[in-house]
């Protein structure tokens, strides 16, 4: 009886089930931020922040996908070292440059967030700077994939930093926080405002939307990976079978 | 709509999550096509993966 | 056990002879010190107050320095796959690397350091904490850069690859060390678990990071 991860080990049965399901998460997608746009703007003002608690609606939701799609590096990482899953390495891959795209746009919306609020577009928030510290996490993970050649090398030791990298990160948030809770001077905080039921609806349906987009788009990158993969071995054969010929036509 | 004083901010924070989250499926979208594409290219010229060996995925490690 | 002593021997009489490394570790150490008033101004109060970050950041990039040839001079001379079919394991060859270039960098830095304190206007009261803290602290960046040096063994730009990898993974490290300085100069309650955490890091990297660094350099020989 094979389980799910199982089943889905096959390319090709991956890439026909995901053709499938692509459309309906991505329509869910849609009609999800839709929604959630249309809620956000809608909603009332916040009593501390006025309209500025809107960046919110898409601020919290990229920080949550940023740490998840670490975890879901980690997890894949994991599946590869230790179950040597096949699929484990494309949906790594695939999930590093979406991951490190959406604590970026967490980087830019807390930035435009907090000018409006502190005054300045960076202080040092301890929640801001540990996704600061996660981004160069993720671009060190793409970084050491395209720095060695051997695929299969690159994929095995990219899981390993993955790995540590997931170990470090609850001590490296830890830190953060210790850091501005001992400071002398006074610590500025991106506090969330008061979530009231109002403004908490919206942000759930933003959070919900999103994350089907994240999966949507996960899916698509491994499928282009896996395509990719493809192309590669296709190119190698070619080049057998060329120099197959050419031996041939040697003799 | 009046967003209040901070208006210019809020506009430009979505503006910026819609920007990068377009250009992120715009990349996406274009990449499978092109892989796509040069697997066509690739059949189109007979070569074919060796699905009788051992190997039958080679696309994967 | 005693493979394990042997090696690390050979790397101090091996860095011992060269001196270079040390030395340019050293001065590296010394010239970023210089830069920074000379940069900032010399606003004595200004100096006080930013010494002991200045001298843990430039203490973590001149280690940096010396951290990518851990295991490269032992893969083009052969020895790293003699050494990893031998009598010791992996993880224990990286211990060793790792307690090596402690020795060889993380220790002479930590010993500069309250001497480059003067450059800096460093409050009296803060020198010992200063050398406490790095003397627990510096292990962990040996340690931890033994698993960046293993993972970035056979990459291109491997040196600045593993500047970039490793600083994150050394944030701890440097607000650990940094808070225990400064809440011993306030005479703060936060000096004791800041310095305990500090410690607690350094020997958690001593046991974890070998293992993950022996887990890349098994890949990376194959």
């Amino acid at each position: 009886m094979q389980t799910f991860t199982q089943r889905l080990a096959n390319p090709t049965r991956f890439m026909a089930l995901s053709g499938q399901l692509l459309p309906w998460i991505g329509g869910l997608a849609c009609a999800l931020i839709a929604m959630g746009l249309v809620m956000a703007f809608t909603a009332p003002l916040d009593y501390q922040q006025g309209h500025a608690a809107k960046i919110m609606f898409v601020h919290v939701p990229s920080a949550w996908l940023s740490m998840a799609g670490y975890a879901l590096i980690a997890a894949s990482s994991f599946g590869l070292l230790v179950f040597r899953h096949p699929l484990a390495d494309v949906s790594a891959k695939a999930a590093a440059p979406i991951g490190a795209t959406f604590t970026l746009l967490c980087l830019v919306t807390g930035m435009l967030w907090g000018k409006p609020m502190w005054g300045a577009y960076w202080v040092w928030d301890p929640r801001l700077t540990s996704v600061l510290i996660l981004f160069f996490l993720y671009l060190g993970l793409i970084a050491l994939r395209a720095s060695i050649e051997d695929e299969a090398l690159a994929a095995k030791l990219t899981a390993i930093l993955a790995i540590v990298g997931i170990v470090m990160l609850p001590v490296i948030k830890f830190s953060v926080e210790w850091n501005s809770l001992h400071q002398p001077a006074s610590v500025m905080r991106l506090g969330a405002p008061t979530i009231h039921p109002s403004l908490l609806w919206p942000l759930l349906v933003m959070a919900a939307g999103m994350t089907a987009l994240f999966a949507a788009l996960h899916l698509k990158a491994m499928r282009n990976e896996i395509l990719r993969r493809r192309v590669k071995a296709l190119r190698a054969v070619e080049v057998e079978a060329a120099g197959g010929l050419a031996s041939q036509a040697a003799e | 709509m009046d967003l209040g004083p901070h208006a210019a901010f809020i506009w430009a924070a979505y503006a910026a999550v819609v920007v990068v989250l377009a250009a992120l499926i715009a990349w996406l979208a274009l990449d499978g096509r092109r892989q796509q594409q040069l697997i066509d290219e690739f059949e189109a010229r007979g070569v074919r993966r060796r699905s009788r060996h051992a190997g039958e995925h080679p696309e994967i490690g | 056990m005693s493979t394990f002593v042997e090696l690390v021997r050979r790397d101090l009489r091996l860095a011992w002879r060269e001196g270079g490394t040390i030395g340019v570790a050293l001065g590296f150490y010394l010239v970023v010190v210089t830069m920074l008033p000379l940069g900032i101004g010399p606003d004595l109060n200004l100096l006080t107050r930013i010494a002991p970050g200045v001298l843990w950041v430039a203490l973590l990039l001149a280690a940096l320095l010396s951290l990518g040839r851990m295991f490269e001079t032992d893969l083009e001379d052969g020895s790293l796959e003699v050494l990893a079919t031998g009598p010791l394991p992996l993880a224990g060859l990286a211990a060793a690397k790792s307690l090596a270039h402690w020795l060889t960098t993380g220790l002479p830095l930590a010993a500069l350091a309250p001497l480059l304190g003067l450059l800096l206007n460093l409050e009296p009261e803060a020198y010992g904490v200063l050398a406490a803290s790095m003397l627990a602290g510096t292990p962990a960046v040996s340690f931890l850069g033994a698993v960046g040096a293993a993972l970035t063994l056979r990459a291109r730009r491997g040196g600045m690859l593993l500047a970039f990898l490793m600083l994150p993974l050394f944030v701890p490290t440097l607000v650990f060390g940094i808070e225990a300085i400064r809440a011993a100069t306030l005479g703060s309650a936060a000096f004791v678990p800041s310095f305990l955490i500090l410690c607690a890091i350094s020997l958690a990297s001593l046991v974890l990071a070998p293992l993950a660094a022996a887990a890349a350099l098994r890949l990376q020989l194959q």
